[in-house]
């Protein structure tokens, strides 16, 4: 008989310490030497990781008031402006929001030194961030301006709100124009110079359970270094299968939004970014344990980088330009490699997001397990997926 | 015989000696130059690979004549506690200084094998890599 868990089983088995946790890595070996039933009959939990470039991601901050109070309609932190039309002492400091006097691509391609995510790498690391404010004063609120230094310790709460992270699949970015490229997918050779490709392939998490069998709404991730939630969908969640020539790959497009308490993070796993001639971001290191709930589940993430596919896109017109045309289908493995060919061409790949990192981070939530200090949370509502058929809407601009 | 590379730093008063002349004829070195500068104060920064059996006394005849020589690798500093080994840098450096070992995927640093382009200081988005010019 096949194997079934509920997530009481298994976590009555991580707080007796008798749960067998396994990384993604490690599961693909186990299945390829035993075969997807006896893994799932051995195994309770399996772990994944990725750290790389998350734009859309931003955190909540309540600084406290101060006396005389004031209602913050302005506010920067270290000069990067956060979004103040939330409530008085209440700001939204995005990612990839850059210093107030930065060049930007003026001096192209803008190097984008430093932006909100740096803020938030900064505020993590426990170093102390200039606070300017302005207001236009009210009776309860009089206060108009406010210039002080704030450290996480100071201010009320900081909770990361990352609208869309952990991206399913990512296109491997290419470009075939004569002239060389600045992308968020980094510098992008003349024809065909270069590959690059961002996600940690057969450690990543939602391509390890492509069906959201268990990722769902109130899901008890790694986040930043901190235990965090799954909180929605994330924006453009589109999960559809992968199709290439007519043969269904896996399912891709899936995107989560998560949330997380900055006070518990560690600065090695949120890192301010800076994309030459694109602009600044946040990398954010993400782990998702998959409870093993069946034999289906076991299938799925047991696949390999040789089973898992990115897209190929040109960067310098098919991507800006929405032409949709893609140039073929790389795999992970391929991409792992270090070269690809693409139109006969052997052309050098590199990735953008961190295998090492997403490694170490399936590891530690690997070890947190083990020791009992984290359980697995049954969704209180699962996540749609490819089967709901999400179609994304494009912008008409004609209106 | 292996070759090494060093950073020349020359003053207003030192840039217009012809030294390559003197290391290639009379300390018989091979010279590859990697990188030449010369500001507007008349300030020069010259990038060398140099080769033969006198390496020493040609690196004594230059700072004879009061120029400043480094290591290059002293002079390209990879921090490693900033890089997260993504792995962007590798394909931009042309030389495989900058290289992702496998299967773990780490980034490697061989400063041996770096011309000083810059390129991995433009590209890096953690700002990892920084060059002392």
């Amino acid at each position: 008989m096949s194997i079934e868990r509920t997530y009481a089983e298994i976590n009555e088995r991580i707080k007796s310490g008798q749960a067998v946790v396994l990384t993604a890595d490690e599961v693909v070996s186990l299945v390829e030497e035993k075969g997807v039933a006896q893994a799932a009959k051995e195994v309770d939990v399996v772990t994944t990781g990725t750290f790389g470039p998350m734009c859309s991601s931003g955190a909540f901050l309540n600084f406290g008031h101060p006396q005389p109070r004031m209602r913050m309609s302005k506010v920067w932190l270290n000069d990067v402006s956060a979004y103040a039309g939330v409530a008085a002492a209440d700001a939204y400091i995005g990612a990839t929001e850059p210093t107030e006097d930065d060049p930007l691509n003026k001096e192209y391609p803008g190097e984008f030194r430093y932006g909100g995510g740096h803020v938030i790498e900064d505020l993590v690391a426990g170093r102390k961030v200039k606070l300017r404010a302005q207001s236009y004063g009210t009776d309860c609120y009089p206060r108009r301006e406010l210039e002080t230094d704030i450290s996480l310790d100071d201010i009320n709460e900081a909770f990361l709100f990352n609208p869309r992270n952990a991206y399913q699949n990512y296109n491997c970015a290419v470009n075939v124009s004569d002239k060389t490229i600045y992308t968020y997918m980094g510098m992008l050779q003349s024809n065909l110079g270069n590959a690059h490709y961002s996600t940690s392939g057969q450690l990543s998490p939602l391509l390890k359970d492509p069906n959201f069998l268990t990722i769902g709404i109130g899901t008890r991730i790694f986040l930043g270094g901190g235990v965090g939630y799954v909180a929605w969908n994330g924006t453009q969640h589109f999960p559809a299968m992968l199709n290439a020539s007519g043969v269904d790959l896996h399912p891709s497009g899936g995107t989560l939004s998560v949330v997380g308490d900055m006070k518990q993070m560690d600065a090695r796993y949120i890192r301010g970014a800076s994309m030459l001639g694109y602009g600044c971001s946040l990398s954010v290191g993400i782990g998702i344990p998959i409870p093993i709930l069946n034999e289906e589940v076991m299938r799925w993430v047991s696949r390999s980088d040789k089973e898992l596919y990115a897209p190929v896109m040109d960067y310098s017109d098919a991507y800006p330009n929405r032409t949709g045309e893609l140039l073929g289908y790389a795999s992970y493995a391929d991409l792992k490699s270090g070269e690809i060919t693409l139109q006969g061409k052997r052309v050098k790949t590199a990735p953008m997001s961190s295998n090492p990192m997403a490694v170490e981070i399936a590891n530690t939530l690997k070890e947190w397990i083990k020791k009992g200090e984290f359980e697995v949370s049954q969704p209180a509502q699962l996540l749609p997926s490819a089967k709901d058929n999400i179609v994304a809407k494009a912008l008409n601009t004609d209106k | 015989m292996s070759s090494k590379k060093i950073i020349l730093r020359f003053t207003a008063a030192t840039s217009d000696k012809p030294i390559i002349y003197n290391l290639v004829k009379d300390y018989d070195l091979m010279v590859n130059i990697i990188k030449a500068h010369i500001n507007p104060e008349k300030e020069g920064t010259l990038v060398l690979e140099l080769t033969g059996e006198r390496y020493q006394e040609g690196i004594n005849f230059l700072e004879e004549q009061n120029i400043k020589v480094q290591k290059l690798a002293e002079q390209v500093n990879y921090n490693q506690d900033r890089c997260t080994s993504c792995g962007t840098c590798t394909d931009a450096c042309p030389t495989g200084a900058l290289h992702l070992e496998r299967p773990a995927m780490q980034v490697q640093f061989d400063s041996d094998k770096c011309i000083v382009c810059q390129m991995c200081v433009k590209v890096c988005p953690m700002k990892a890599m920084e060059v002392c010019f």
